[in-house]
């Protein structure tokens, strides 16, 4: 994949909307399905203006019944149609697991490989915002743990304006995971949204003297972190794993193998998480090239409380992973 | 010949040709399930296996007034529907035995019937996690502006299930063309409808949607028949969803794993007697629609090409090993 060579500073939300205007507009069978995703705007906004531009058969407000329209989206991509689903929060996606786990991610499998389901599942996610337990869930690693199903995390600005575009290209069920946090933050996106046509991991800053390896909410954390760490000439490599299921493990063994020291970041508790399965594959593909034990950083085992001192300390921060990565690095 | 049928106040029109048909139809699925069961003892077919005995009328009936295009979703006690959808019955025996000769390749086995080119979408083992998906294909073709209807079967348990009333709500919220069937077959497993139903007329719940509802015997053919023909004409003239519920019961246990002490022997006997096979083999000799020699003609047929579906699942083949992890991901770019 070729570098984008020009770019424009846009917000996550907005990159989010103009890649779901481009899907709407590249293909007559996308339409986009939600709660609250046509007349409000989008719960986050996301999908403000959508209605008045494609109608309403485009962008279709659904009632809340989880199960029930993401078993039709999943129906509408079986019998020829792109849908795009919303559901409005991760933290609703478990009234709709059955549908996720039973139908889309099984089909394909038990058809003899009759039946693609080209359907794509947005969920918004993330931790940060004082909503306590019930609404601050990290629950990438439930769905990443399901064969049959393609797990992506939009990190970065970039991936926001795009990765929706390569899932629609995909014919079997994609579940795309967007971080609340970030809505309003600005960054930089590629103008061009043409060349991009596979998803792997990505280095995002390159270092020689240690592997963070991280997604979604942590890659900023974690570019964050390693920008500190260069300035006590800790030159860290900074990857996003983008695709949570299936793993990038030829990008993470060819970083270890370089850097010989790894931490994973992740917001996700720590038991079960995807670090803990990356972390699996160092020892399994790379071991002998360790210089020091794999460390991880993760969310604290814990229902998420409500004060921000203490959601604060649920999840990693800049300033742990500089210090846990100046541990690694110098053996102390 | 055009033979009109009369039963108390029903008439139905059906020519010779397609009673014998339908006949041979519910005689071949009952036939079929037998069959299975004595593999199943012989340990030939394995996991969870529901037969249909007892049913047939339903989806003998349902399907009649269906067109070939129309999508089709099933539970997983759906051989009799997926024969009558025309799936080869040495490729569903196949497919039961686990050969990759069968319809699925042998991964879904008896409760995973699929045929696309046939609109046969399963074959669904997670009461009432169909019906969305039903809903969801109904809404394409009316987005697409395509003829079809979509049928989805399920059980008087599946009523239960918030998805039922999930998907009752989005088919009528967005008028889409979907025939619900019902096969009210008095008993989940080993709950019976008055242990799990506060209302058991079950096509009164569809009034809370706001969706068109009728129920009928089960175990009269002709009366599915005009039951169905009645439903798809409304689906197709309106766009809307129909609820029809079949009033019907199975003869033999829930699967193959049941002692049946939720019942009694009794009551199964008194619901033999109306058995709908005996039930319309009667009425067609009685019309001259068939003779007793041309009924065991049938049989024979019958008892032939099960065999030759029998053989062809034995002779099937097992699928390497090394194929495991196929059809997890098709060919793509993530
Ligand atoms: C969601 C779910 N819960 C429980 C089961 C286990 N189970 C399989 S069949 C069945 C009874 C279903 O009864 P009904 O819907 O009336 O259909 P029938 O088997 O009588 O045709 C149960 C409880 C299941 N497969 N799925």
């Amino acid at each position: 994949m070729s570098a984008p060579s020009v770019s424009i500073k846009l917000s996550y939300r907005e990159a989010l909307k103009q890649s779901l205007r481009d899907a709407l507009k590249n293909d007559d069978r996308v339409f986009l399905m939600g709660e609250d995703v046509g007349r409000y705007g989008g719960a986050f906004a996301v999908s403000k203006g959508l209605l008045q531009e494609f109608g309403a058969d485009r962008i279709m407000d659904v009632p809340l019944s989880e199960s029930g329209f993401v078993g039709a989206g999943i129906g509408a991509a079986l019998n020829g149609m792109r849908p795009i689903v919303e559901i409005m929060t991760v933290n609703f996606s478990l009234l709709a697991f059955d549908q996720i786990a039973n139908n889309a991610a099984t089909l394909l499998h038990m058809s003899g490989g009759q039946l693609n389901v080209p359907v794509v599942i947005r969920m918004s996610c993330g931790i940060g915002r004082q909503l306590a337990a019930q609404h601050s869930h990290s629950w990438e690693p439930l769905f990443a743990h399901i064969p049959g199903l393609k797990v992506l995390s939009i990190g970065t600005h970039e991936d926001a304006r795009l990765m929706l575009l390569t899932a629609l290209k995909e014919p079997d069920p994609v579940i795309i995971f967007e971080y609340t946090a970030m809505l309003n933050l600005e960054g930089e996106v590629p103008t061009d949204t043409i060349s991009v046509d596979s998803i792997y991991a990505k280095v995002r800053r390159t270092g020689k003297d240690i592997s963070i390896i991280t997604y979604g909410a942590g890659v900023y954390k974690s570019l964050a972190a390693a920008a500190e760490l260069a300035q006590i000439g800790v030159e860290a490599e900074v990857i996003d794993l983008r695709v949570l299921r299936p793993l990038d493990e030829k990008t993470i063994v060819a970083s270890v193998t370089k850097t010989h020291r790894a931490l994973l970041v992740e917001d996700a508790c720590q038991s079960i998480s995807v670090s803990s399965e990356v972390s699996a594959r160092i020892m399994e593909k790379c071991f002998y090239e360790l210089d020091a034990p794999v460390l991880r950083l993760c969310g604290v085992e814990v229902p998420i409380p409500y004060p921000k001192h203490l959601e604060d300390a649920c999840i990693p921060q800049k300033e742990q992973i500089v210090t846990v990565a100046k541990k690694i690095v110098c053996h102390d | 010949m055009n033979t009109k049928i009369t039963i108390e106040n029903k008439t139905s029109p059906v020519d010779q040709e397609t009673a014998k048909k339908l006949l041979y139809q519910m005689m071949f699925i009952r036939r079929f399930e037998e069959k299975s069961a004595e593999l199943y003892t012989k340990e030939k077919i394995r996991g969870f296996l529901h037969l249909y005995v007892g049913e047939e009328a339903v989806a003998v009936g349902i399907m009649h007034a269906l067109n070939p295009g129309d999508n089709l979703l099933c539970t997983y006690r759906e051989h009799g529907q997926a024969l009558v959808r025309g799936l080869d019955p040495g490729v569903i025996m196949a497919e039961m035995y686990g050969k990759q000769e069968g319809c699925c390749k042998g991964r879904g086995g008896s409760m995973h019937l699929f045929d696309v080119s046939r609109k046969f979408f399963g074959g669904n083992a997670i009461v009432a996690g169909h019906l969305p998906m039903a809903v969801g294909m109904a809404l394409a073709d009316k987005k697409m502006k395509n003829n079809q209807i979509t049928c989805c079967f399920f059980g008087e348990g599946a009523v239960a299930e918030g998805e039922f009333h999930e998907a009752f709500n989005l088919a009528s919220l967005w008028q889409v063309p979907i025939l619900f069937v019902c096969e009210n077959n008095l008993y989940a497993m080993g709950t019976a409808i008055r242990y799990s139903h506060a209302q058991t007329n079950l096509e009164l719940k569809a009034a809370g949607y706001n969706i068109s509802a009728g129920s009928v015997d089960g175990m009269d053919l002709l009366a599915v028949i005009q039951a169905s023909q009645h439903a798809v004409e409304i689906i197709q003239q309106t766009g809307k969803p129909y609820f029809l519920v079949c009033n019907t019961y199975r003869f033999r246990a829930h699967s193959m794993f049941d002692a049946e002490l939720y019942r009694e022997k009794q009551e199964v006997e008194v619901w033999k007697k109306r058995d709908p096979i005996p039930a319309f083999s009667k009425l067609l000799l009685e019309h001259q629609l068939v003779t007793e020699q041309a009924i065991k003609e049938l049989e024979k047929k019958i008892d032939m090409e099960i065999q030759q579906a029998v053989d062809f699942a034995e002779a099937g083949t097992w699928e390497p090993i090394d194929q495991l992890t196929n059809f997890v991901y098709s060919n793509s770019i993530i």
